[in-house]
């Protein structure tokens, strides 16, 4: 057999995704060589996936071709239309289906099944078809019917509770982290049910929920509460930036010189602290009470202001290399343009691509956090427009000629 | 069967690294955890049974390593490092987090792996990456979520308060993610005929990738969001959206409604708890209903359209503050609008939508005689099985099984000390 050049080559997927819960999955899969197809709605010009709309703009222009997320989260994409409103564009989708690999999607619960093409439907169509739903409470379920967005899924599943300074209301997250990790899961799903059907030739549906996602993510802390019988929520709880699990002081995030600047500093062992208080070199560091885990771990307010005063006249790059430098982990809390543009480490995994995109022109976006020495990601196109490769997908795959695209668009079929 | 019965895989043991591995062995992959003689630091990593210290009570252990066997083999030093090499010759994948340069610096190179093991899938997770100038940095949790961008997003309105990370492993989490998604995708192209590989994860790269708005505000115009309580950290301030309930608990109240239907409706619920008199703003989502479409990039500049917006973020407010969090969740949602109860980690394994899908796993637990109820599966397959299939290896449990069916001398290796005492774990992970 010849060698693929991309991982996911040969593996088409019918993707009806969006937001980034789902078209970050699609993006994952897209980026190793996979041909993903977004499937969009003409009427509405795909404004489903509100990131179409949304900010940032690269410039002045606005509308379904220009949101900046948008943008991100479906560079390698291909995107038709079909109005499964129409018998024909329903017939289209099932040719289409017929032909792929992979059915994706995140509507609400029972969103697809209503245009015809729920689980029973799609393997009729195609019997080893893989199904991967993912919406944040399920399709199962006493909450199967409401609805939920990145922060919701925090709320619900137990993550923003766990962010937070205690007898404070909760930080929360800050952006949608269950967007980015529901999409990660939903990769993994798509990648897992590939693999099954590889090895038994039989395709399934896999109903994801966001929501139990996130649950699963406080593992530890669910099992204090099953063996040792103590939760989450009780006096001290959440603790910020210090660490209960493993032990560690002083663990926090000081202020450093300068209009909210910020530096993460852990001290792990003995040892570390040893080194700590070398860098800091001060009477109090040496104090004996803080060589042992146990003093410092019950004085860590006295510890934390003391440190907090030594930080805060400092560059935080400058305590960042002091400590790094005697080996302990520590780093500035860096601003978007910082890591972005002025750190080695993100330029060195290449991890800001640009990709072309046919309307806003080049444009940077996030790239993979991986690289494979043999089959490695590529995103270099942009994320289609609202119906930008209707023709070539059904020309290609289903063998349209030009008329009978154009019949289809003057009937509002595409 | 499962979707990855068969798939050999070798984890060595480390605290970085024991997600992803759990995440392979719960679908089904045999995970062989390979640690050195004494036990692996994370052994002693709280909290602990009944809150006594021991490297056979560590709940984090339990969790994260649910689903492998465990060895003990000191692969660093002459016979041990090739019963690892004859390991790895019958193993699918190598899960792996040590520091750069520390495998091939004991005979384990690219050279050996992927080179001569052309089936091989070696995955390094490592903080920084193998190559940089920061590949030495020393790195935990915070310190990546801090660096990487995660942090930056979250915290409080109020600046004089530091940026948060959330609590529970996740900059470890977050590298875990990619981990596995990177061995799924590996290994999907070796099934299609592709040969085995080396992949590397930066853990700081994945959480550069995992801060949404926070990277791409600035990639596409330069813009530098700020932190905000409890929700999106935005380059503009957005109104609060979390408001503490008659109960004293908290509820997220969610995206304010965006569609004319969700203004209807938002205005029933509001009729229906009496409360519109209360609300003057309430005009707004009368108008809001009325429209024909409602479009959001207008938000800001028209002035009718920015006032709907507020009106519906205002009524939420108003309801929040009159009845129980939970009331609000069930009431907002039944009203089509999405919102959220703002769980602690317990109160959503509790929540009855949970545990009908299956969210609460009993697991037999050796050291207890008894079980104990886990976190269930991340995803619902129809036929790939998830399951726990076993729990938490004790330390050195299947050495002897392990080695003996790959053929390997365990008598010398034991001899030679390859195979560890049984001893009290020294260290932390360093």
């Amino acid at each position: 057999m010849k060698e693929k050049k991309r991982a996911l080559e040969g593996i088409r997927i019918c993707d009806f995704t969006g937001q980034l819960a789902g078209a970050g999955a699609t993006k994952w899969l897209a980026a190793f060589g996979a041909d993903v197809i977004r499937i969009e709605d003409p009427v509405n010009q795909g404004a489903w996936d509100i990131l179409r709309m949304m900010p940032p703009f690269v410039d002045e222009r606005r509308g379904p071709d220009f949101g900046g997320g948008f943008n991100n989260h479906n560079a390698e994409k291909r995107g038709i239309t079909l109005n499964l409103r129409t018998e024909r564009g329903k017939e289209l989708l099932a040719a289409l289906v017929a032909r792929s690999d992979v059915v994706t999607e995140n509507f609400a619960a029972g969103v697809l099944e209503r245009w015809g093409f729920g689980w029973e439907s799609l393997r009729r169509i195609k019997p080893d078809i893989v199904y991967v739903s993912n919406c944040g409470f399920g399709h199962v379920g006493p909450y199967a019917s409401f609805k939920t967005w990145g922060p919701i899924v925090q709320a619900v599943s137990g993550l923003t509770f766990t962010s937070g300074l205690p007898d404070r209301e909760p930080a929360g997250w800050g952006f949608s982290y269950m967007d980015h990790t529901g999409g990660y899961y939903m990769a993994m799903a798509v990648l897992l049910a590939l693999l099954h059907r590889q090895r038994t030739g039989e395709g399934q549906w896999v109903d994801m929920a966001c929501c139990d996602v996130g649950l699963t993510l406080n593992g530890p802390a669910i099992l204090d509460y099953t063996v040792n019988g103590r939760p989450m929520r009780r006096a001290g709880q959440p603790n910020g930036n210090r660490s209960d699990w493993p032990r560690m002081a002083p663990h926090g995030i000081y202020r450093a010189a300068g209009e909210d600047e910020w530096v993460a500093i852990a001290c792990r062992s003995d040892a570390d602290w040893t080194a700590c208080a070398g860098v800091i070199d001060r009477d109090w560091a040496r104090e004996t009470r803080w060589s042992t885990l146990a003093g410092r771990f019950e004085a860590q307010d006295e510890l934390d202001e003391k440190l907090t005063e030594w930080c805060r006249g400092r560059d935080k790059f400058e305590v960042q290399r002091l400590f790094q430098a005697a080996g302990i982990p520590s780093a500035a809390v860096q601003k978007p343009g910082e890591r972005i543009d002025r750190d080695p480490a993100t330029a060195e995994m290449g991890l800001w691509p640009i990709v072309r995109h046919s309307k806003m022109g080049d444009v940077r976006v996030d790239g993979l956090p991986v690289r494979f020495s043999e089959t490695s990601w590529t995103i270099a196109r942009g994320s289609p427009c609202v119906g930008e490769h209707t023709q070539e997908v059904l020309g290609e795959l289903l063998g349209l000629g030009a008329e009978e695209i154009a019949d289809l668009r003057a009937r509002g079929v595409v | 069967m499962s979707a990855l019965t068969g798939i050999r895989v070798i984890e060595l043991a480390h605290e970085r690294i024991a997600f992803a591995g759990k995440l392979l062995g719960d679908m089904g992959a045999d995970v062989v955890l390979v640690e050195p003689p004494g036990g692996a630091p994370m052994r002693l990593h709280e909290p602990f049974v009944d809150d006594v210290p021991d490297s056979e009570r560590s709940l984090t252990w339990w969790h994260y390593n649910t689903s492998k066997r465990g060895i003990v083999l000191d692969w660093r030093r002459g016979d041990g490092r090739e019963a690892l090499a004859s390991l790895l010759a019958g193993a699918d994948v190598l899960l792996e987090a040590e520091d750069p340069g520390a495998l091939a610096a004991v005979g384990l190179g690219d050279a050996v792996l992927t080179g001569s093991l052309s089936r091989l899938i070696h995955v390094s997770l490592t903080p920084f990456g193998p190559t940089g100038e920061r590949r030495n940095e020393r790195a935990t949790d915070l310190t990546l979520l801090a660096g990487g961008g995660p942090a930056w997003n979250c915290g409080y309105d109020d600046h004089d308060l530091p940026p948060i990370r959330g609590g529970g492993g996740h900059g470890y989490a977050i590298g875990c993610h990619y981990a596995a998604m990177s061995t799924l995708t590996a290994l999907l192209h070796r099934e299609l005929g592709g040969r085995g590989q080396r992949i590397d994860v930066s853990m700081h790269a994945a959480a550069n990738v995992t801060t949404e708005m926070g990277s791409y505000n600035w990639l596409v115009q330069k813009r530098t969001v700020q932190r905000q309580t409890g929700r999106h950290a935005m380059d503009t301030p957005s109104m609060p959206s979390q408001v503490r309930c008659a109960d004293g608990r908290y509820v997220n109240t969610g995206v304010p409604p965006r569609t004319p239907q969700e203004f209807g409706r938002l205005l029933a619920w509001l009729r229906a708890l009496g409360l519109e008199a209360e609300l003057p703003e309430a005009v707004f989502l009368a108008l809001g209903a009325e429209r024909e479409r409602i479009d959001l990039s207008k938000i800001g500049f028209d002035d009718e359209t920015t006032a709907i917006f507020a009106a519906g973020r205002e009524a939420l407010v108003l309801i929040a503050s009159r009845v129980s969090a939970e009331d609000f969740f069930l009431g907002a949602q039944r009203a089509g609008l999405p919102a959220g109860v703002i769980y602690s980690p317990e109160e959503a394994f509790e929540d009855p939508h949970f545990r009908a899908r299956g969210m609460q796993i009993e697991v037999e637990q050796p050291q207890l005689g008894r079980t104990v109820r886990y976190p269930g599966p991340p995803y619902a397959f129809e036929k790939s099985k998830w399951a726990i299939s076993r729990p938490a290896p004790t330390l050195g449990q299947h050495t002897e099984e392990v080695l003996s069916d790959a053929g390997l001398d365990v008598a010398s290796l034991s001899r030679s000390g390859a195979l560890g005492r049984p001893a009290a774990v020294q260290a932390k992970d360093g």
